[in-house]
């Protein structure tokens, strides 16, 4: 069974298409990442399979029908909707006490070891909290709840360094095992490049490239030619190009990894120069930033 | 995407028996706490209230044991009343002002997207912000009331039989009797009465992306005024004051529900159609506040 299951799922606002008519499957125990541009229907996306915005087409997450069966869903998929959409009203002690009350699956024992490695306490307002601490609160919270199916949405914007590779790190040693399911949508692609298991890009309503990492690390290759052979090296379709101190590097979808081997110096891609490329190619703004 | 997880068809099923089983009545509990966490003026509005029925109160007997016995007792009797109507005036206050931040604040300061995060559904939310003005706020009202008229004979009897004069506090009888009376108006001005009121507040605190207040007043004001110019009549306004005055003879004979010789007329509230008219504007506008819930985020 698919933790997340999408057929033509659509969603317009007014003439805008937000999501259009995505196909979608997640297995469990996957870390999807779900990347693309602003405005590229991450959100949206997101939102309907939380239950949040009603949609067209068929969705099931966890076999159920979000928009319809929200409360319901929500025993077993949590969500780190945005940094800062706890209460700021509420004590760090409230904020614990009205989870462990509606939600039958929070351990608040878990919880409280969770806070207990941090400068939380207790009796703070979530105002007086730094960005990072409310961060670290929402996930001891989340954590701390038995769910099959974790959703983040920009959970680490604006926070520095230390704190989203804190974040991350007790994710995956923390929280994340084989029957969990994790969806996370970041700009900061860099951070999870490690941690996911399964790459998605999304633009313009559309999935533009859908594949596990492994996938990943043995489809693209990256290969600084030699000058010498750069017309060898373009003859063999790359999908990007771009020049870097003066050297011309060329981006390869499915080559022979022999064959590119001899033109230059081979590594495989960070997600990132993917991105470029695949956003580049596809759309018209980002192909100026590419060259 | 990759699919080793067929090993374990069921696995989603098996799980979702064991423990998932809250009663319906937590979130609803739980609910309630927060919002009494959220808005502290809940309560201390009527608090306030009492005070300043009580710091009056002393200031007055203060006075009082230096003036002559025929004054005292008809200045005694009335503290009570006006204490009560203080702290209904409070609360009432804390019930307007409270249903039209109810569903709005909360899309205000993003905190939306965290509770709509937890297994609480949208009618569990609203119905547990209706029952702050609803049932919550007139119950407290009464508690409140009760001990300072309780607190209030107390501080009497203690400053007059110092003062050696005989006290002209009333009985236990007749406590009963204007405890009931209390309790009587509570629920049927409070509650069931100015139900319409706390219905169309919440409603719009739940459709209004900014500027509540605003929303809250015109379309009435609106809608009395295009009757006014087109039809040269006021039926909107008088029903709107009619309403807002309370069920006055419906209610009990008289509206001094201190005075022990007013009476209950429960069969003619419950008999007048106005009652079960405005029950139903406030289910509708409730089940709206419901539905509209679902579709909103933060603004």
């Amino acid at each position: 069974m698919s933790v997340i299951e999408a057929h033509g799922l659509r969603k317009a606002f007014g003439t805008t298409v937000a999501l259009d008519s995505i196909d979608l499957r997640v297995e469990e125990g996957r870390i999807l990442g779900l990347i693309g541009p602003n405005g590229a229907g991450k959100t949206t996306a997101l939102n309907a399979i939380l239950g949040l915005t009603p949609y067209q087409g068929q969705l099931k997450v966890l076999g159920r029908d979000p928009w319809n069966e929200r409360d319901q869903l929500m025993r077993d998929v949590c969500f780190i909707a945005d940094v800062a959409v706890l209460p700021r009203w509420a004590r760090v002690s409230q904020a614990i006490d009205y989870v462990a009350g509606v939600h039958p699956r929070f351990d608040r024992a878990k919880a409280e070891s969770f806070l207990a490695k941090t400068d939380i306490r207790h009796a703070s307002k979530i105002r007086e909290l730094s960005k990072g601490m409310v961060t670290q609160l929402h996930l001891a919270l989340v954590m701390s709840i038995d769910a099959k199916l974790l959703v983040l949405d920009e959970p680490t914007l604006g926070l520095d360094i230390l704190y989203r590779k804190q974040f991350y790190d007790s994710l995956l040693n923390d929280y994340f095992d084989r029957t969990r399911t994790i969806l996370v949508t970041t700009h900061q692609v860099e951070d999870v490049e490690h941690v996911l298991t399964d790459l998605m890009f999304i633009n313009r309503g559309r999935i533009v490239l859908e594949c596990s990492m492994d996938e990943f690390e043995s489809r693209y290759v990256e290969v600084t030619v030699r000058p010498e052979h750069i017309a060898a090296a373009q003859a063999l379709k790359p999908i990007h190009e771009r020049q870097a101190l003066g050297r011309t590097i060329l981006l390869f979808d499915r080559v022979d990894r022999q064959q590119v081997a001899r033109l230059g110096d081979v590594r495989t891609p960070s997600i990132s120069d993917l991105f470029i490329a695949v956003m580049g190619n596809h759309a018209g703004p980002a192909k100026g930033v590419a060259k | 995407m990759n699919t080793q997880s067929n090993a374990l068809p069921e696995s989603f099923e098996s799980q979702r028996i064991v423990p998932a089983t809250t009663s319906a009545t937590r979130p609803f509990y739980w609910s309630v706490r927060r919002e009494l966490w959220e808005y502290r003026s809940i309560y201390i509005a009527p608090l306030a209230g009492a005070a300043v029925a009580l710091f009056g109160f002393l200031i007055a007997i203060f006075v009082l044991s230096a003036a002559n016995a025929p004054q005292r007792r008809p200045v005694l009797q009335d503290p009570y009343g006006q204490a009560a109507a203080l702290i209904m005036m409070a609360a009432f206050i804390v019930s307007i002002f409270y249903s039209l931040e109810a569903l709005h604040s909360e899309r205000r300061d993003r905190s939306i997207l965290f509770w709509k995060s937890l297994p609480v559904s949208d009618l569990t939310t609203v119905l547990s912000k209706a029952s702050i003005p609803l049932v919550v706020l007139p119950l407290l009202s009464f508690v409140i009331v009760v001990a300072t008229v309780v607190i209030m004979l107390l501080l009497s009897s203690l400053i007059l039989l110092g003062s050696g004069v005989p006290i002209a506090a009333p009985g236990t009888a007749m406590l009963g009797q204007m405890g009931l009376m209390l309790l009587y108006h509570l629920i049927t001005v409070h509650v069931l009465w100015y139900a319409p009121f706390y219905g169309w507040l919440l409603l719009v605190s739940a459709w209004a992306r900014r500027a509540a207040f605003l929303w809250a007043i015109l379309p009435p004001v609106a809608i009395g005024g295009i009757e006014k110019i087109a039809f040269h009549t006021t039926y909107f306004f008088d029903m709107l004051r009619y309403r807002f005055a309370g069920a006055g003879p419906e209610v009990a004979g008289s509206d001094n529900f201190f005075d022990p010789m007013t009476h209950f007329t429960p069969g003619r509230f419950l008999a007048s159609p106005g009652l079960w008219i405005g029950l139903l504007i406030t289910a509708a506008c409730l089940a709206a506040a419901v539905r509209l819930r679902r579709y909103q985020g933060p603004i």
